[in-house]
């Protein structure tokens, strides 16, 4: 199994680079500045320092005892990337993709954003590097992630609400696209997951990495062994290609949970493994959910950043390969997922990564000695308006 | 030869220039457009782009996002797409160019829609988002069917790239005018004679230029320096502000000629 994609960006059959011609020129210019980066030792070290002095890293891991202990079965870990500077894991790609907008000369950020997370460290870093910045965010996930939306316009962001399609990441995608197809010259567009056309899905999986890098370390350090399993949620899928990519080689059980949302008609999740096909969406080639005319399908999930159509192309690959295995978790489930972390350890998770906690409490009993790491990728606040909703005995107190 | 070379052919012999007229098909329901394509026929139109509706349009500007999202609420398919085109060369001979996302296709299979697409008279493809580095099978598959292939270059694009779409193309090259979006603009960009100037010295195929073409003064202007120009939201424009007029067929047949005339030949 090659650890990585070909030279067009091809993870078997997925990935590559399916875009108009005129986005073309900024894609391969974003290459070569990507691939001389990566190379070069004073790029690294600026990253790391910024990572370590102003993100936070490395984040801890924790082993979750009385989540453990209540389920009667396997070791929790987590690894608690919600702890990050802007409580999600975006930050560490965020990071990485403005260090090398300044290598190119770009002085204006495009970002899209799906729960805001993206869009929250993307604000963020732009803020830190003085450039200017507008985040394209669908107006179904303004309403629903207020909170986010204000802290992007405290940084100096511009939000700019999409309404066309479903209104949610997926035509704040398309936006971001249109806008740099207009305006490549000085702009660089800071794609937020392992998705997009070739360099994105390797880029961002490589600015996440250092997930599974810690981790692996830490978990040698505190248990003598690497896990039996680690679990991630998957929407696009760079929290989880950041915490499963260190453990490739090895033989540890990678597991990816898919927002299953409300039902199991398409339209009702965001379950790409349940109904989905091999299709084009925004530059590469994947599993998307689609139906029979190739028009992609609208979905569902109480958590914004699970809401999209397509897996990322390495994703596609590791499942064909065997290598990960995806499963998904309900809004229900999920939920519930968020409650329980919060009452055993006095962690409120975000919605995305309550879906890889309920798949570890799915998992955990009965496990005996086994060993399960979860990525919990971003903090709860964001989802405080959604938990309170469904949670509304907790009001009345 | 498909009915796109030959159209190339009789303009160059009579010393004239050629009118595309892009329409979203379906829009604003499928079983409208073949009158459509016809009243832009006689309005002048020299060749016809049959826009397959798809959800989400990257490359596509406001106009054509709307054309699409009604076309697709209308239940516009592929296959819908393709019989329409089998009702339009039913009655005319004017040359049609199949213009899609590539999705739709991979789900229809590539080497099945160029079977069907050659079956209803379709001459030729253009896949806006198939780049030249991943557009070997589709090409092999349209040659298969005797279908032209016709690729896009922009002024940004590399030398390297401009010599691909030279290589893959057959019919003729589609030169984006400018950066950014389909759509109407005022004024021409400037950085449209470059790339016709560095085109012209890569192939001998007809060169056409889009994006942003509204006005006859803009076809004017391009007709001095290609062999076609082809206009796209200008005309799904003026379909979407008629379309529950019973004038539109015949708004559309005048604005077509009036592009047309900016040649300054009568159509």
């Amino acid at each position: 199994m090659t650890p990585q994609p070909d030279p067009g960006g091809h993870f078997g059959p997925y990935g590559g680079r399916y875009v108009p011609e005129v986005l073309m020129a900024p894609i391969e210019e974003l290459e070569a500045a990507y691939l001389a980066a990566r190379d070069d030792p004073g790029f690294r070290s600026e990253l790391t320092h910024l990572l370590h002095s102003y993100a936070g890293r490395p984040t801890p891991l924790y082993f979750a005892r009385h989540l453990s202990e209540s389920l009667g079965g396997a070791r929790i870990y987590l690894k608690r990337e919600d702890l990050l500077h802007t409580g999600a894991h975006k930050i560490n790609n965020c990071l990485g993709q403005a260090l090398l907008a300044r290598r190119m000369g770009k002085r204006r950020i495009i970002a899209e954003t799906g729960a805001g997370q993206h869009g929250v460290a993307t604000a963020t870093v732009c803020a830190l590097f003085g450039f200017e910045c507008v985040v394209y965010m669908g107006e179904e996930d303004i309403a629903r992630q207020r909170l986010n939306v204000f802290r992007m316009r405290m940084l100096g962001a511009k939000v700019v609400g999409v309404a066309g399609g479903s209104r949610t990441l997926k035509d704040a995608i398309s936006e971001a696209m249109r806008d740099w197809v207009t305006n490549v010259e000085d702009t660089h567009y800071l794609l937020g997951s392992v998705l997009g056309a070739h360099p994105y899905p390797t880029m961002v999986r490589d600015f996440q990495k250092i997930i599974g890098e810690e981790a692996r370390r830490q978990i040698l350090e505190a248990e003598g062994r690497l896990p039996d399993t680690v679990v991630a949620c998957v929407g696009g899928g760079s929290n989880a290609m950041g915490i499963f990519h260190a453990f490739l080689p090895d033989a540890v059980q990678l597991i990816g949970v898919e927002a299953g949302g409300r039902g199991e008609a398409i339209g009702e999740h965001a379950a790409r493994y349940r109904g989905g096909a091999p299709g084009v969406l925004q530059g590469a080639y994947s599993f998307v959910l689609q139906n029979a005319d190739g028009q992609i399908a609208l979905t569902h999930s109480v958590s914004a950043g699970l809401d999209y159509a397509m897996i990322g192309p390495e994703h596609a690959w590791l499942h064909d390969q065997e290598r990960a295995s995806y499963t998904s978790a309900s809004d229900a489930e999920a939920l519930e997922a968020a409650r329980v972390l919060s009452r055993t350890e006095g962690i409120i998770p975000a919605l995305e990564s309550s879906h890889a906690v309920a798949e570890a409490i799915k998992r955990a009993p009965g496990a005996g000695e086994k060993i399960i790491l979860v990525n919990v990728s971003g903090r709860g606040d964001k989802d405080i308006d959604i938990y309170r909703r469904n949670f509304p005995g907790l009001d009345e107190a | 030869m498909t009915r796109i070379g030959r159209l190339f052919e009789c303009l160059q012999l009579d010393g004239r220039k050629g009118l595309i007229a892009y329409i979203t098909a379906g829009h604003p329901s499928l079983d409208r457009t073949p009158a459509l394509v016809e009243a832009m026929v006689r309005g002048g139109a020299d060749l016809i782009e049959l826009g397959v509706p798809f959800s989400d349009p990257i490359a596509d500007g406001p106009v054509i996002q709307r054309a699409g999202e009604r076309a697709l609420a209308a239940g516009t398919t592929l296959r819908g797409v393709l019989d329409a085109a089998r009702t339009i060369r039913s009655r005319s001979e004017v040359p049609l160019l199949l213009f899609t996302y590539l999705n739709p296709v991979v789900r229809y299979g590539l080497d099945r829609l160029a079977a069907d697409a050659a079956a209803a008279g379709i001459d030729g493809c253009l896949l806006i988002d198939a780049s030249v580095e991943e557009a070997q099978d589709y090409v092999a598959a349209m040659q298969r069917h005797g279908l032209d292939t016709v690729f896009l270059a922009a002024p940004t694009s590399t030398r390297r790239r401009m010599e691909l779409v030279a290589r893959y193309s057959t019919g003729f090259i589609y030169l984006v005018s400018r950066r950014g979006v389909t759509g109407e603009r005022e004024k021409l960009s400037g950085a449209v004679a470059p790339l016709i100037q560095a085109m012209r010295t890569l192939t001998g195929l007809p060169l056409a230029v889009g994006f942003g073409i509204s006005r006859p003064e803009h076809v004017t202007e391009l007709g001095r320096q290609v062999e076609a120009v082809v206009v796209g939201s200008a005309l799904v424009r003026l379909i979407e502000r008629y379309a529950d007029d019973p004038a539109l067929e015949q708004e559309l047949e005048a604005f077509t000629r009036e592009l047309k005339q900016g040649f300054g030949v009568t159509a």
